[in-house]
């Protein structure tokens, strides 16, 4: 079996009395779709916060690649070739898609106006606009801010910087949940794409149709632990379901 | 699921791109807050040119506004930084007194009238605006005091130090070099020498915020904190950064302060902080961050003096320049809170439409 990108074993993570992760596995194969699912507190936020960088685990190990690695901070996980894209979408409203996309990774321009930090717009604009068009982003405008934008626009914005930046693994946090029918069909193409290129994708989402249609292996989370991992084409949504809320059970991948 | 569809949406973002840039030039200009305040502007001067002709809309006069203005300009840069951030600096008064109070103290005790001491002067008012600064920022950034409450006590710290210093009576010992060059010298015949230093800070400082690194953090910081946070930007070094700016274009200022006036001025600055944020703000800057250019707080600092200098001219009593300057104020605050709603409601920002129509798309 390959190794996975990413793997997590034993994770736990208590806020008080609350215990969001609980002894918990996880694993990422390269060029994979996995859809994370789970009730509300299941704990699949904080895995995947806990998995970016976001959040400090009380005990358990993170191994990248096979070799064990402390996840401290996203730019970390960003120096990994790991992006995450926020049910927030962490985009800055004021600026526009290209600044949103570079912020934090500019690109200098040459030469002594480079060295005083002078950024080289035109480079950043055009490798922006071929990885929307890319995407088949339907991004309405480059100049304007994002804050002026749909929620799709938004959406697509923060999609693709992730998948601009992402060299191994993609994490979507409920990509689909606020949507109209052609974005969300968009970004399950999408996410299909960025898998072509590649690159592990994982993705939580609430709705049975979409993890059914787009992923190729499907882990289920009860109570902060693993329930099951199961391969999207062995299963349905009525076993799914019946994993998410406890009434089957089921161990084998 | 078939891949005409996805094949047909890439080039339209090229496309749409290609058609907004056909007419986004002047466009962009008119919808710009900062150009539509500079219009405002125009009309002022206009108006009182028109009511005055032999006085007002003469070079001297202009140059005499334009060199009040100054030392408010260098001010302004670092104070539209730090209100892109979402902050605000009260202390650059005080920190301007402080800084001026302590270079004049260094240099009488240096001795000598020579550019030597002025030099000094100039390095030690800049230093010590700038640990002012580094002190706001550290409070603000680490110890997560908010910036209101900080700099309304590093103002008290600042004049009651600089007070302590003197005794409470003005240095007026300032090396001559300083008041002949820079405080009423003039470059190119009649270009005051203060108002040229000033342009030159407004484009270093209107370059830095639009075209570099730095700039485009500043904007995302007041932008939102934690997307910056989140991609790798240092938000709390680059908070200090900013607020050292501030402070540290205060301290220059305190020497240009003394080379124009002669004197410490200890009880003179006491509402520069508060004409200087009006200023930034009248300029289309928002007060909630990420929002803000230089040009328009340096039209925003030509409004009130445009209008104080019109009213002496034009025989209104000047009391009335407060009035108009605090109208204009509240106007340039709403007008940022109808492109902020509207912004929030998805729609394209056109103030226009919104002040004369009632009229939607």
């Amino acid at each position: 079996m390959t190794t996975p990108i990413l793997e997590a074993r034993g994770l736990s993570r208590a806020f008080g009395h609350v215990r969001a992760l609980d002894e918990l596995d996880f694993e990422v194969y390269p060029g994979e779709v996995t859809a994370l699912i789970g009730d509300n507190g299941a704990g699949k936020s904080t895995l995947v916060k806990a998995l970016s960088g976001n959040l400090r685990v009380d005990s358990g190990v993170i191994k990248f690649e096979g070799k064990q690695i402390q996840m401290t901070s996203p730019t970390m996980a960003s120096g990994l070739g790991i992006e995450t894209v926020y049910q927030d979408l962490a985009l800055a409203p004021h600026l526009d898609p290209v600044q949103n996309m570079y912020l934090g990774r500019e690109v200098m321009r040459s030469g002594l106006a480079g060295l005083l930090g002078v950024m080289d717009v035109n480079a950043m604009r055009g490798a922006s606009r071929r990885a929307f068009d890319e995407l088949g982003a339907t991004v309405r405008s480059l100049s304007s801010p994002v804050g002026s934008m749909s929620g799709g626009q938004r959406q697509a914005v923060a999609i693709a910087r992730a998948v601009h930046w992402a060299s191994k693994l993609v994490f979507l946090d409920e990509p689909t949940a606020a949507l109209g029918v052609r974005q969300t069909k968009n970004v399950l193409e999408t996410i299909r794409r960025v898998s072509d290129k590649g690159i592990a994708v994982v993705f939580i989402s609430h709705s049975m149709p979409h993890v059914m249609e787009v992923s190729d292996r499907v882990q289920v989370l009860r109570l902060g632990h693993r329930a099951a991992t199961v391969k999207a084409k062995d299963t349905s949504m009525e076993e799914l379901v019946g994993l998410m809320t406890g009434a089957n059970t089921r161990d084998t991948a | 699921m078939t891949n005409t569809g996805q094949l047909q949406m890439g080039p339209e973002t090229t496309s749409i791109e290609i058609a907004r840039k056909k007419d986004t030039p002047f466009k962009k200009i008119l919808k710009a807050q900062s150009f539509q305040i500079f219009l405002v502007l125009v009309v002022l001067v206009i108006i009182f040119s028109a009511l005055a002709p032999t006085t007002f809309a003469q070079l001297s006069n202009l140059r005499l506004v334009v060199q009040n203005a100054s030392i408010l300009a260098v001010l302004g840069v670092g104070m539209t930084y730090i209100i892109i951030t979402s902050g605000i600096d009260l202390s650059i008064g005080s920190v301007l007194v402080f800084s001026g109070v302590v270079a004049a103290l260094v240099m009488r005790a240096i001795g000598g009238d020579n550019w030597g001491t002025a030099l000094i002067g100039v390095v030690v008012a800049t230093v010590v605006g700038l640990l002012w600064g580094i002190f706001n920022g550290v409070l603000i950034a680490k110890a997560k005091v908010p910036p209101l409450i900080v700099t309304l006590g590093s103002l008290g710290m600042a004049l009651g130090l600089a007070q302590i210093l003197t005794g409470g009576v003005d240095v007026r010992d300032v090396p001559s070099v300083l008041t002949t060059t820079i405080g009423y010298g003039n470059i190119f015949g009649s270009i005051p020498v203060l108002s040229v230093i000033a342009l030159v800070i407004v484009v270093i400082g209107a370059l830095v915020l639009h075209k570099t690194k730095f700039g485009l953090h500043t904007y995302a910081v007041g932008s939102s904190e934690e997307a910056a946070r989140r991609v790798g930007v240092k938000v709390d070094a680059h908070l200090i950064k900013v607020y050292a700016i501030s402070g540290g274009l205060a301290g220059f200022a305190g020497i240009l302060s003394l080379s124009q006036f002669s004197t410490t001025a200890i009880a003179g600055q006491s509402q520069t902080n508060l004409n200087v944020i009006a200023a930034v703000v009248i300029g289309g800057t928002s007060l909630f961050g990420g929002f803000g250019t230089i040009f328009g707080t340096v039209v925003g600092l030509f409004i009130p003096a445009v209008l104080q200098n019109g009213f002496v001219i034009t025989g209104v009593q000047p009391f009335w320049q407060q009035v108009a300057v605090g109208a204009v104020l509240i106007a340039a605050v709403y007008i940022d809170q109808m492109r902020r709603s509207s912004a929030a409601r998805g729609k394209p920002i056109n103030l226009w439409r919104n002040l004369v129509s009632r009229k939607t798309e």
